[in-house]
């Protein structure tokens, strides 16, 4: 084959490609955009016009130039720690050169949590609150789904709790862990299952009633089929009852984990347990002139994440779903 | 006492409770049904067809009476008195294959690995599904999947098939499949079989006996229609046969005269019209 008809081939290959239309991209990528330039606009024009005791209210730029000095810091701090473990351990290595019997001690970097730890810190409280909360929930779901007893028994009390604040439980979780969580060599933080218990609590509530709809509207011909074919308790629950309700426990999963994410922030700040929500409440009492256009940066970090955490949900249930047809948003 | 009787439905009446009290569905079913008959109920809609498939399968418990089978008393649900639902009932996140396979495994009969295997896929050949054993059941026709649904049930062996409309949501052509293939393992196999039905056609090209169900409440048999045409039957031969009309000619004149539900629409007029005049006159008056 020529190349003068090579060249025509590929370029209809090309063309018969599936490409989105200019529609489609207008739609999917254009719009999105528009409306982001759009808030950015509102907001550097409103900023301006804000003025509060700390300054003028932080335009998008403010807040950029602090983002890039948050990760200035960050890697400041990852150099010094970098630092102090070397010191430290060829410190240990002439004594023990001196003398053979020393035994070296290991101590830890103690220089302040930078923002990208305090993010860490919350991300992992918030992944053990929530992965506790639906240990215990979608089991109790499935119980409510599955006996109308059951779940008029739990139902009030899912009632009762359901609308509580976090805030309210955060005094009488805190004053309960430093009594009951007592040890001399901890291997988690009190701050830490404080934080973690608070999310639980209220992570624990639309998984559980998520669950038990899913599990009670489940089609009665199937049910019937597993009664002909006799299944047991335990199979009726693996082969009918999960993977039909998939769908409903998670819509119960990506709300609790929402809620977890909010509540933890709210919690970290009231108790000053490491984390985002200490970040911000730390930049608010140091009060200078950046502290609000560093408030704003943890805004919106705490922003994409909670959307991060949602699209990974839904990357999980799209996994775990049978129903690869069904459009989950 | 021994009985002679395969399946026997004895007096058999269901009440349904309501917010005002107990509604009688079923009254005095009385039913003796031989090994390997072929039986259809028939009758209008809300007649309590459903309900005598639903004790028989012991999904429903019979406030009166009771149904013995093979000197046993039905009072639940098993394998033994498999079901084949109008709407197939599959489970959507299992292939055909995998459907099968789960009723096979809990059919207490200990088969190994490989004689399970066998057994599903001899099923699945049996309704001519082996092509499509690994698709979903979203992924094929509504008559592939009653197809499964079918084989399913017969691979429980069961001693009597339970068939709940089967064919009541497929388009003619298909049925007509299906109702050929039905016909053909119950040639092959002599499984005891009672179907529901709506279809008169199909009533009389399938049964062996059709028992005609009188209209709700408190429904009972009605009339037991013998079916004593020579099998195999052959549907094109049988519409110009004069016993098959025959047949369709009672089934209807019991369906549309005997138990006529839905009053014509002139006759529905008429009615309205005299109590209409009887209202006025009882106004005037």
């Amino acid at each position: 084959m020529s190349k003068q008809q090579t060249v025509p081939m590929i370029f209809n290959h090309v063309r018969d490609m599936n490409w989105p239309t200019l529609n489609q991209f207008l739609t999917a990528t254009a719009l999105p955009i528009v409306g982001i330039v759009i808030f950015l606009g509102l907001w550097s024009l409103m900023a301006k016009n804000i003025d509060t005791s700390l300054g003028t209210f932080p335009g998008p730029k403010a807040v950029w130039q602090q983002a890039v000095v948050l990760v200035g810091e960050h890697n400041a701090q990852m150099d010094k720690a970098d630092k102090f473990y070397d010191r430290q351990e060829q410190r240990n290595a002439t004594r023990l050169a001196k003398d053979p019997d020393y035994k070296s001690k290991i101590r830890d970097f103690t220089g302040a949590p930078t923002f990208f730890e305090q993010i860490w810190t919350s991300l992992y409280t918030v992944m053990v609150g929530f992965i506790v909360a639906s240990l215990l929930a979608i089991p109790l779901g499935i119980l409510c789904g599955l006996s109308k007893n059951a779940y008029t028994a739990i139902n009030p009390l899912i009632q009762l709790f359901k609308p509580v604040s976090p805030l309210a439980w955060l005094p009488l979780v805190t004053m309960v862990v430093s009594a009951v969580y007592v040890s001399s060599d901890p291997m988690f933080s009190k701050s830490f299952i404080t934080s973690a218990v608070t999310v639980s609590l209220c992570c624990l509530w639309p998984t559980l009633i998520n669950t038990a709809v899913g599990v009670s509207s489940i089609d009665k011909d199937l049910i019937n089929v597993s009664k002909v074919l006799r299944l047991n308790g335990l199979s009726h629950v693996t082969k009918i009852v999960l993977p039909s309700s998939i769908p409903a426990i998670f819509t119960g999963l990506r709300l609790s984990l929402g809620i977890g994410w909010m509540v933890l922030i709210a919690a970290e700040m009231l108790a000053q347990n490491p984390g985002l929500g200490k970040f911000v409440w730390d930049e608010f009492q140091n009060g200078s002139s950046e502290s609000l256009a560093r408030i704003m940066v943890a805004v919106l970090t705490i922003g994409v994440i909670g959307f991060g955490l949602d699209r990974l949900m839904l990357a999980l249930q799209r996994k775990f779903s049978w129903d690869k047809s069904a459009v989950l948003r | 006492m021994s009985n002679k009787h395969h399946l026997e439905l004895t007096q058999v009446g269901m009440d349904f409770p309501t917010a005002k009290g107990p509604f009688n569905a079923l009254q005095d079913v009385n039913l003796r049904i031989n090994k390997g008959e072929f039986i259809s109920l028939i009758g209008h809609s809300g007649c309590g067809k459903s309900t005598v498939l639903n004790i028989v399968a012991g999904l429903y418990e019979a406030t009166k009476g009771g149904v013995i089978l093979d000197n046993q008393e039905v009072n639940e649900p098993g394998p033994e008195r498999a079901v084949v639902f109008q709407n197939h009932s599959l489970l959507p996140w299992l292939s055909a294959y995998k459907n099968v396979e789960l009723a096979v495994k809990q059919t207490p009969n200990g088969r190994s690995k490989k004689e399970i295997k066998e057994w599903v896929e001899h099923n699945l050949e049996l309704v001519h599904m082996s092509h499509a054993a690994d698709k979903l059941p979203a992924e094929i026709s509504g008559g592939m999947k009653q197809r499964v649904g079918i084989a399913r049930a017969l691979a429980m062996e069961p001693k009597v098939l339970l068939m709940d409309e089967p064919f009541g949501a497929l388009d003619a052509l298909t049925r007509a499949h299906l109702q050929d293939s039905v016909m053909e393992i119950h040639a092959q196999l002599g499984n005891t079989v009672i179907m529901i039905t709506h279809d008169v056609d199909e009533a009389v090209l399938l049964s062996d006996r059709i028992v005609m169900m009188t209209n709700g409440p408190a429904a009972t048999i009605g009339e037991i229609l013998p079916i004593e045409l020579d099998r195999p039957r052959n549907r094109i031969e049988l519409a110009d046969n004069q016993q098959y009309n025959h047949y369709r000619h009672e089934v209807l004149k019991f369906l549309y005269e005997k138990q006529r539900k839905v009053e014509s629409v002139n006759e529905h007029r008429k009615k309205r019209s005299k109590n209409k005049v009887g209202a006025t006159q009882s106004n005037v008056a």
